[in-house]
């Protein structure tokens, strides 16, 4: 096959990264997200779009419904119709529950059987694009699901305040944290048994975490459990973003996210390096 | 040098030692379990080595990762194909993920797939695929970096003898074409039709290294008598025909009768009044080296 070749053949560029990243990651992220959105695209937009109706009904049904009934519920210090009071928690609900659906279910299934890491991890990508990508990909699914969200509480008059814009790129950083922690957390799973341990830890999260009821109602003690939960921070701080009562606490919530997302990613990277690059 | 890898108590690749050249084919012989696939992933940068040292290109694999599978062609055990993406665009992510431009990947796949004679399979999906098929897929995608070296583990395990000979063609072409050709195999026809030179790898051990024919040379005789007296019968007949040839080896569906003159064994052994149920004479292969060398066969 002497064929004259028109144009001259490529060498893959040599990574170019330095320090103690190196080894770890060829910044090349962006590939793995591009082939994450490829097969969206083509395949997968019906699963995608089932995750984001689940807080919808339960806006409708307990917000609409029930909130008849309560009529108002106290937030630092305001009175908030009940709607209203429970629409960002469950917008934190949905950004958390895109990223870990993706992270757990769609990981699960690429690292177990697709044998999809073995492959990318085959090229020059390393172990920390793998992870950084396929989280970027969670995380567009958690905003896929809060910004979608966000339509449907507007379109209700459920934002108090013009800051309740800035519950979507809140809503990411939620999904970021949960998705990085998510994939780790995957990475130990070896049957679909194990996930459901997942939807075990998720539940109570999602009912007692102030989603539907001021967190004071508990005894100080189980307070201090449900603050040391993640969806709380998020619960408490898309809550003061919608309903414009913003507090100090927001940057503790901020802060607790971002030692999550560093720790998750920081995680993950070894995991995906112990498993595949061992 | 000394590249040992232990899993927990059981050493996989109990300290060997190769240097591979560039633009040969290199094969790694030995039977399943040898330690050939944990040494590839060790040359891929895919898996630690436990002891030992190991330069890939001019790098250490444990810190340079990424840096030596840019330069490297890797078309693992069991294919692995991304089952959601077209045959096309197999090719396409796949030099992607090597940070090369998404026009010259493109235009290098539909290249590529001319090379593993998928053309008309372009859009179709790879779970469809037959072995071969895949195969080629693989191949041709560990290809999309034009990469310094292919590494190859059992590349024809598991295909028709039909798609083993188109997959043997393409790899003589690479090789034609000047790429470093590494494989595993437990076949001796595909040693000897590829390789240049190669390492007997038994328990985790090189056991001989040479060229195909050099190994022959040293380890076997030129032909071999290939005798059948019936299972019950061949260790007493290899007794009455001791003697005969260089060496003889009772296998329990045969006795192998090691000569440089087949049809002289063959005449010896109807001479001591042995009627054999079937003979054939043949050339030794790698498989008699093997024999030798291990004192079992290659595929049990």
């Amino acid at each position: 096959m002497t064929e004259l070749k028109p144009y001259e053949l490529l060498e893959a560029p040599a990574p170019r990264i330095r320090g103690p990243l190196r080894g770890l990651y060829a910044g090349n992220t962006r590939s793995v997200v591009a082939r994450g959105l490829q097969v969206i695209a083509k395949n997968n937009w019906i699963v995608v779009m089932t995750g984001f109706f689940e807080p919808v009904f339960y806006l409708l049904s307990m917000g609409l419904g029930l909130g008849a009934l309560i009529g108002s519920v106290s937030f630092y210090g305001a009175d908030v119709p009940y709607a209203a009071y429970i629409a960002p928690a469950l917008m934190a609900v949905s950004a958390m529950n895109g990223a870990v659906y993706d992270s757990t279910m769609n990981v699960f299934f690429k690292m177990n059987f697709a044998n999809l890491y073995q492959q990318m991890l085959s090229t020059s990508l390393g172990p920390l694009d793998v992870a950084l990508g396929e989280i970027l990909l969670a995380l567009f699914r958690g905003l896929l699901y809060a910004s979608g969200f966000m339509v449907v509480t507007t379109l209700l008059g459920l934002n108090l305040s013009w800051t309740a814009i800035l519950a979507i790129p809140a809503a990411l950083v939620i999904a970021f944290a949960f998705a990085s922690f998510g994939m780790a957390v995957t990475s130990y799973m070896k049957t679909f048994q194990h996930l459901d341990y997942v939807y075990f830890v998720m539940m109570p999260m999602f009912l007692l975490s102030a989603t539907f009821f001021p967190i004071e109602v508990y005894p100080q003690g189980v307070q201090w459990v449900i603050q040391a939960m993640p969806l709380w921070h998020g619960v408490d701080m898309i809550r003061q973003l919608t309903t414009g009562l913003i507090q100090p606490s927001i940057g503790i919530h901020l802060l607790y996210f971002g030692v999550m997302i560093v720790l998750g990613l920081w995680f993950t990277t070894a995991r995906l390096k112990s498993l595949f690059l061992r | 040098m000394g590249l040992r890898k232990q899993y927990g108590d059981f050493t996989a690749v109990d300290g060997i030692d190769f240097a591979i050249e560039p633009g040969e084919a290199f094969g790694f012989l030995g039977p399943n379990g040898a330690g050939k696939s944990t040494t590839m992933r060790m040359i891929a940068a895919t898996s630690t080595r436990s002891d030992g040292r190991l330069s890939v290109l001019g790098f250490d694999p444990e810190s340079h990762g990424p840096e030596i599978r840019a330069q490297l062609g890797i078309v693992p055990q069991a294919d692995q194909l991304d089952e959601e993406l077209r045959v096309i665009d197999n090719l396409i992510v796949y030099g992607r993920y090597f940070g090369l431009p998404l026009p010259y990947v493109k235009r290098r796949a539909e290249e590529l797939l001319e090379f593993a004679q998928l053309v008309e399979k372009r859009k179709a999906r790879v779970d469809g695929l037959s072995g071969g098929m895949k195969r080629r897929l693989t191949i041709a995608r560990g290809l999309i970096n034009s990469p310094k070296a292919m590494l190859l583990d059992e590349p024809t395990t598991g295909l028709d003898p039909q798609a083993r000979h188109v997959l043997w063609d393409r790899l003589f072409r690479l090789k034609e074409e000047g790429t470093t050709l590494v494989l595993t195999t437990h076949y001796m026809d595909e040693a000897e039709q590829l390789c240049d030179r190669l390492v007997v790898v038994d328990k985790g051990r090189i056991v001989a290294e040479g060229s195909p024919s050099a190994l022959i040379r040293q380890y076997s005789t030129r032909e071999v008598l290939e005798v059948r007296f019936g299972s019950s019968r061949n260790e007493e007949a290899a007794r009455a025909i001791e003697g005969i040839g260089d060496r003889i080896e009772v296998l329990p569906d045969r006795v192998l009768v090691y000569d440089d003159d087949g049809e002289a064994a063959m005449s010896a052994v109807h001479e001591r009044g042995l009627q054999p149920i079937t003979s054939l004479v043949r050339r030794s292969s790698l498989e008699d080296v093997f024999l030798r060398l291990t004192g079992r066969s290659l595929v049990e």
